[in-house]
């Protein structure tokens, strides 16, 4: 915060600079690895939700308890967690995207609170609730993406407004509820409304006074994607021209989806950052025909031109609803088939297989499942890169209106959003993710802009003789295997964090702040916070001693499902357990509970 | 289950014996669907899909509503087959300082407003108890 004049400054000379990453990104380079602090949602730009810290232990964690509680006041989901920049902690809310900056001297005491103005039909074309997972800092602003796509940064020391912009048309089904990343001069928004037939991008505004610079959609023609017929890369060999078009009938990629709702993350060295693409048009397959490029989709994209470096197609032609979004975790020198690769990305999707990738050029290392119920595809061709789907699981393959039974996982993915966690000394990934299957039938449906454009109906249930929908695990990204798994009754959609205290945290939907060990899983400590959680945890220092913090508030597509239970026609065949509603464990509100040791 | 099994027998033996032949007009206003051995006529049938399309995301799969939007199967108890009409075409906003509910407003939406008879047929059986949860099974067409 000191350093601020000297980097407007800094910044100033830098604006238009095409080639050399910008100085903005020099404090953000330098605050990412303060542990002392948490200056981006996912920790760092690798995403890897990991903290150094070791005051809190695995020894001495049971002693945990709260230090403090705020009450946002807001009743509806709350995902993404806290910032701490300094003494100062900022929290934010779903609609009506609320921040609060709040001084860690006086805990809980508020400095400022900002609420947008937001026109309230937007909630109307929210698909999943009206989530969001939280601003972004960067030099000395707060930038905030809020429900109806307007960008805004705010003045970190006092919550005005600086600039703000409008990246999306709420009218058209655009909406928006992703944590932006400032990357150098840039600050880097998605775009949410899978569910509604829009064309989403990646779109980069200037940090210093929101303009733009450049936009990459996920699926069109190449100048609108950013791609280089020639340099841009899948498995290795160029894309070569209309990539994207080749694999669409007619205008149907116009309305082909491509949500870019999710994480982004970055890789200074390379200046790459990396995100993926949600899925394509309507969920009915029948109604588009091939591979539906570029949804589905692990974007390597030039940070200063938007340009794509490589690209990774998961799951052609989706016929799940497996969007590509969740986070990717940059991980270095990962053990592969007993050789080290220097760069790698670590991905774990909602289709169920966890993917290793070389982040540098794309090239598929691992692909394996992460859930042993994954069902929709035997495994992935390594040499195509191509999942080989069973047809037995194939929604499309009957045609519509023809149901198909019993596939996993469900369209809430082996895992959703929420951001799992890598520990650079250990070694491994520690994964929240969901334990349910579905039933699905594609019907047709007519696009019109702002309503949803979904075209099938959906059932889910645990798998099949089982009685829990979640499982925390322990993830092996060079070779591709669960080293434990422990169980919980719900899907479990929070964030984790691991520590150098050889400990992770993650909450689950009835509301326990768990922590376990790193070694096996075994629960060490847990609270009940009150409501549900869906946030993310995150873990700092005021005054030299360790803080871990989380919001709570039950809500999100978890809240959809699960208020209601999770059953159907095979409702008493046993599994009781299994369909007790969520809503008999916990109610809606969000609060905001910071733990610590007892002094 | 156990209620609605019940009731879907007693609905059963309704529509099996002459209660069927004296199935006026307004029964069929009060009672918009037919289901015989859980299995369900076309309208009741679209009516789920056209409900899992563009009123699940919001009130739950089955009409049980989710943690910000009404369990429909509690509604349609109270509310008549105007109130709901009204609500799905018109919409409601409930957005206050505490609140932020909003039910949009369907009246120009071709798969909503063609099915909505469709839609309310569906929800109703679910209501009334004659319909369990999930994918229901059409009947054989005659
Ligand atoms: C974007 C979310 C959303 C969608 C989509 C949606 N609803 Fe609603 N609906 C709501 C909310 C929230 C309320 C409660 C509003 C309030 O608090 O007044 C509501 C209320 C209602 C009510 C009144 C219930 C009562 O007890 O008063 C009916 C009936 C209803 N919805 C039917 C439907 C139907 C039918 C569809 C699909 C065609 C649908 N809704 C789609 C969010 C939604």
């Amino acid at each position: 915060m000191l350093r601020r004049t000297a980097l407007a400054i800094a910044l100033a000379f830098s604006a238009t600079a095409g080639s050399t990453v910008a100085s903005a990104n020099d404090e953000l380079l330098k605050l990412q690895k303060d542990p002392n602090q948490w200056v981006m949602a996912n920790g760092n730009y690798a995403s890897w939700r990991y903290s150094p810290l070791n005051q809190i232990t695995r020894e001495n964690v049971g002693q945990l308890r709260p230090a403090w509680q705020f009450s946002t006041g807001v009743l509806r989901g709350h995902e993404g967690g806290p910032l701490v920049i300094g003494d100062v902690m900022y929290i934010h809310t779903p609609f009506p995207n609320r921040v609060f900056a709040l001084d860690l001297n006086n805990p809980g005491r508020v400095i400022w609170r900002y609420e947008p103005t937001q026109d309230p039909s937007v909630i109307g074309v929210m698909c999943c609730d009206t989530v969001n997972r939280g601003p972004a800092y960067a030099d000395g602003k707060i930038i905030l993406s809020q429900a109806d796509t307007t960008l805004v940064a705010l003045d970190a020391k006092t919550g005005k407004e600086v600039w703000k912009v409008k990246n999306g048309d709420p009218a058209k089904g655009e909406t928006s509820t992703m944590s932006p990343l400032v990357v150098g001069d840039k600050v880097m928004v998605g775009i949410s409304g899978g569910e509604f037939g829009v064309r989403a991008h990646v779109t980069a505004y200037n940090l210093k006074d929101g303009k733009l610079v450049w936009r990459a959609y996920s699926v069109g023609p190449d100048s609108d994607i950013l791609f280089d017929p020639q340099k841009t890369t899948e498995m290795g060999k160029p894309v070569g021209a209309n990539s994207s078009l080749k694999t669409w009938e007619g205008d149907e990629w116009k309305i082909g989806g491509g949500g870019t709702w999710g994480w982004i993350s970055y890789d200074p060295e390379l200046n790459l950052i990396y995100y993926g693409s949600g899925n394509p048009g309507t969920w009915n397959p029948s109604q588009r025909p091939g591979d539906n490029k570029w949804s589905m989709t692990i974007f390597a994209r030039d940070a200063n031109t938007g340009v794509a470096r490589w690209v990774y197609q998961m799951t052609p032609h989706d016929e799940w609803d497996y969007d590509g979004v969740n986070e990717m975790i940059l991980a270095d020198n990962v053990e592969v088939g007993g050789q080290r690769v220097a760069k790698t990305l670590v991905h774990l999707d909602r289709n169920g297989f966890g993917y290793t990738l070389n982040r540098e050029n794309g090239e598929l290392l691992v692909a394996q499942k992460y859930d042993p119920v994954v069902n929709w595809a035997s495994h992935v061709d390594m040499k195509t890169g191509r999942p080989q789907v069973v047809r037995e699981f194939s929604t499309g393959s009957g045609g519509e209106d023809n149901n198909t039974q019993n596939i996993c996982p469900a369209a809430l993915g082996s895992k959703d959003q929420q951001p799992a966690s890598y520990s650079p000394k250990t070694g491994m990934f520690y994964v929240p993710t969901n334990h349910v299957c579905m039933d699905y039938e594609p019907f047709r449906v007519s696009y019109t802009a702002g309503q949803p454009y979904v075209g099938a109906t959906l059932s889910m249930y645990p798998p099949k003789g089982e009685d829990h929908m979640g499982n925390f695990i322990a993830w092996d990204a060079g070779k591709g295997k669960i080293v434990w798994s422990k169980p919980e009754r719900f899907s479990v959609w929070s964030g984790a964090l691991a520590t150098a205290g050889d400990i992770v945290f993650y909450g689950t939907l009835e509301g326990y702040l768990k922590a376990v060990d790193v070694k096996d899983g075994k629960e060490l400590f847990s609270y009940r916070t009150p409501s549900g959680i869906i946030g993310n945890v995150n873990t700092f220092t005021h005054k030299g001693k360790q803080y871990i913090g989380v919001l709570s508030g039950v809500g999100g597509w978890a809240g959809i499902g699960m208020a209601a239970g999770l059953g159907g026609d095979n409702e008493g065949l046993g599994a009781v357990g299994a369909y007790k509603a969520l809503s008999d464990y916990t109610q809606l509100g969000g609060v905001l509970t910071v733990f610590a040791l007892p002094n | 289950m156990k209620i609605s099994l019940v009731s879907a027998c007693v609905l059963a033996a309704a529509l099996a014996g002459p209660a069927r032949a004296a199935n006026d007009a307004k029964d069929d206003y009060e009672r918009p669907y037919h289901v015989e051995d859980g299995k369900v006529d076309q309208s009741v049938y679209n009516g789920y899909r056209r409900y899992g399309n563009s009123c699940l995301q919001c009130h739950g799969p089955d009409g049980l509503g989710s943690s910000y939007a009404p369990n429909l199967t509690e509604s349609l108890k109270h509310m008549t087959h105007e109130q709901f009409s009204d609500t799905v075409i018109n919409g409601r906003q409930n957005v206050t300082a505490s609140q932020q509910n909003v039910m949009p407003s369907f009246g120009h939406v071709e798969d909503v407003v063609m099915y909505l008879d469709d839609i309310y047929a569906y929800l109703k059986a679910r209501s009334d108890g004659v319909l369990g949860r999930g994918r229901p099974e059409r009947m054989l067409k005659k």
